[in-house]
């Protein structure tokens, strides 16, 4: 029965039966029309003595969900509270819906295996995380070693035409990345230095800053952060992605190693390349340096052969192995987010958001801790 | 008699602490076609996940040829994969390569064929399955149905003594699901291949299954073993005779 004009949905419980209550409802039950609360009707059922509710619909203008919502909130409390339920002078549409709605229970959630917030910050908790996280890393890390020596001994199913995609990938795939980052690092350096150099007269000394905070520091560093950005994250989405379809399934049981055939191959690929971008991105930091200097008044050939006293094998050697580090630690990082990701897109998401977090925070950590131990050794 | 090429012994499979299905029993005779049904979320697919060794069961075994699968050395795990072809519920084919390269894989891995030779294969496993001429393809440039099929060919070329399929039909029209079970049957009596097949299409478990077993999701373990045709008519339990005839139980059960 439709109405011309909207009434407000209501209900009245007549509670005069001492066995059963009645329910009317009236008005229009439609979306866009007041919303009547079911709480304030709880609270009235919970007072009730009889053993049956019946709800009338005699009253009943126009309806939609928001009526069947309502019901079915009834069904449900009075199933809770073992009263008998009943509904009359309904359309047959309607009584249809509910028992369509009411045929199964609603579902009893057992444990939920999302902790709540406080429970996430238990100490325990995150210690076992941290425990967990470790030991996930020494297994990938023992079974990388293990796949690294078959490789070795020529077993392994790594594919050279892989290798050489993947160095193509991380190497000249990057290079303009790696150029503009590198050249806006080298300014950077030399900006900070000319500023306080000046002031002593010593802004010639300029070159010397940037040629040894490229070649000791920043080449390696800065290259890495842009390749975990890069790289890392591709990694940990394409073994994602391959997880979601299958892909890693049907080689592990075509009898292949995930681990010789997708990981080997994208590590070697960025333990190659890392070293040859720090070399190329040491070279144009000093460009980069070096065009800020001649912005100063220091011509080119000064501040080559300023630059070229500072150059020496102890700061390159150490900007490049850091950068063999770097470049493992970013490829183990992505590919063991990519390897363990779920298999749905949020999952995917998360192993590339992983990597990158990961390896960023491993680059960080190695960098304070090589230049300790290079400090403590001279070097 | 036949003789049992697959044996599932005492099988019982749970993800952490979440009973998937217990105390499975069954036989998968050599050249049958073998149909693992059951309703959504039963645990068809993790059984033949944990068939194919992706996963560890809680207890129990699963023999090949007699051979127990989970106790077996990697070494020797690998040799009995080297005989399995298995397609994916997505086809699991790599997106990365060509489908020439795809069936190409396990040849260039496990044979000692010449380029020449996996070439001229290739052409013939791809044929079988009508897919020559697409070698140059990716698999994201054709349809869901040659997927599958593309998927197929490279489980069939190193001409495997099991065939595993995760839901072959699904996703298929019945044009195309009715062709992939032609060609599973034509492939199976050719080879002798004994085929293993998780689905719940009616149309192609009663035009192929020699033999399957049902898994129940509510009491967590299998409850009819046979002929589905049999199962179908004959079977003393309710829900499988249901679940064949495609009868809505009302109301809509809660374990689907």
């Amino acid at each position: 029965m439709k109405t011309m004009t909207p009434q407000p949905p209501g209900f009245d419980l007549l509670t005069d039966d001492r066995d059963s209550a009645v329910l009317v409802i009236s008005g229009d039950w439609v979306q866009g029309n007041t919303h009547r609360d079911f709480q304030i009707l709880k609270e009235d059922l919970c007072c009730i003595t009889a053993k049956e509710l019946v709800v009338d619909g005699e009253s009943l203008g126009d309806w939609d969900s928001v009526l069947m919502a309502f019901l079915l909130q009834c069904y449900n409390q009075c199933r809770d509270d073992n009263i008998r339920f009943a509904t009359r002078n309904f359309p047959a549409s309607a009584k249809q819906l509910l028992d369509v709605a009411s045929a199964v229970p609603p579902h009893e959630p057992g444990a939920s295996p999302a902790l709540p917030w406080y429970q996430s910050m238990d100490p325990g908790h995150l210690l076992r995380e941290v425990r967990d996280a470790a030991v996930g890393s020494l297994d990938f890390l023992g079974e990388l070693g293990i796949a690294l020596a078959r490789l070795v001994t020529g077993k392994a199913t790594t594919r050279f035409s892989d290798f050489r995609n993947f160095c193509y990938q991380a190497g000249p795939d990057a290079f303009a990345i790696i150029s503009l980052t590198s050249i806006l690092v080298g300014m950077i350096l030399a900006y900070l230095g000319a500023v306080q150099l000046q002031q002593f007269g010593a802004g010639i000394y300029v070159a010397d800053l940037v040629v040894i905070g490229m070649l000791r520091e920043m080449g390696a560093l800065m290259t890495a952060v842009v390749m975990a950005g890069r790289t890392g994250a591709a990694y940990a989405a394409q073994l994602g992605t391959m997880q979601t379809n299958e892909e890693i399934d049907a080689i592990t049981t075509m009898g292949i190693s995930p681990m010789e055939f997708l990981v080997v191959p994208r590590i070697l690929a960025l333990l190659v390349m890392m070293p040859l971008l720090t070399l190329y991105a040491n070279l144009l930091g000093m460009v980069g340096g070096g065009i800020v200097a001649g912005g100063m008044g220091i011509t080119p050939l000064m501040y080559i052969a300023q630059g070229e006293s500072a150059i020496s094998m102890a700061h390159l050697s150490v900007g490049l192995v850091k950068s063999v580090i770097f470049g493992m630690l970013i490829a183990v990082a992505g590919c063991r987010s990519g390897i363990n990701s779920g298999r749905s897109s949020a999952a995917v998401g998360q192993a590339a958001t992983e990597a990158v977090v990961t390896a960023v925070v491993y680059l960080i950590v190695a960098d304070a801790a090589i230049n300790i131990i290079f400090q403590q050794l001279n070097i | 008699m036949s003789e049992a090429h697959i044996t599932v012994n005492n099988l019982t499979m749970a993800y952490g602490t979440r009973l998937i299905q217990k105390d499975l029993n069954f036989d998968i005779n050599r050249g049958d076609i073998f149909v693992i049904m059951g309703g959504s979320g039963c645990g068809k697919s993790t059984l033949l996940k944990h068939m194919l060794g992706l996963l560890s069961p809680a207890a129990g075994d699963i023999s090949y040829a007699g051979r127990s699968f989970f106790t077996a050395s990697d070494e020797e795990r690998e040799v009995m994969r080297r005989g399995w072809g298995i397609t994916y519920q997505s086809g699991g084919l790599f997106s990365a390569m060509t489908l020439a390269e795809n069936v190409e894989l396990p040849l260039q891995l496990y044979t000692r064929h010449s380029a020449a030779d996996r070439a001229d294969i290739i052409a013939y496993k791809l044929a079988l399955v009508g897919l020559d001429g697409y070698q140059n393809y990716y698999p994201s440039e054709i349809s869901g149905g040659m997927r599958k099929r593309a998927a197929l060919a490279r489980a069939i070329a190193l001409d495997p003594d099991i065939l595993f399929f995760d839901e072959p039909s699904a996703g298929l029209d019945p044009i195309s699901s009715s062709l992939l079970d032609q060609l599973i049957v034509q492939l199976q009596q050719s080879t002798g291949a004994t085929v293993v097949m998780v689905t719940h299409e009616l149309p192609s478990i009663f035009a192929i299954a020699t033999n399957s077993v049902y898994l129940d999701a509510v009491s967590k373990t299998m409850i009819a073993y046979g002929d589905p045709r049999t199962l179908r008519d004959h079977s003393d339990q309710p829900v499988v005779r249901q679940f064949l005839a495609r009868e809505a139980s009302a109301p809509i059960e809660e374990s689907l």
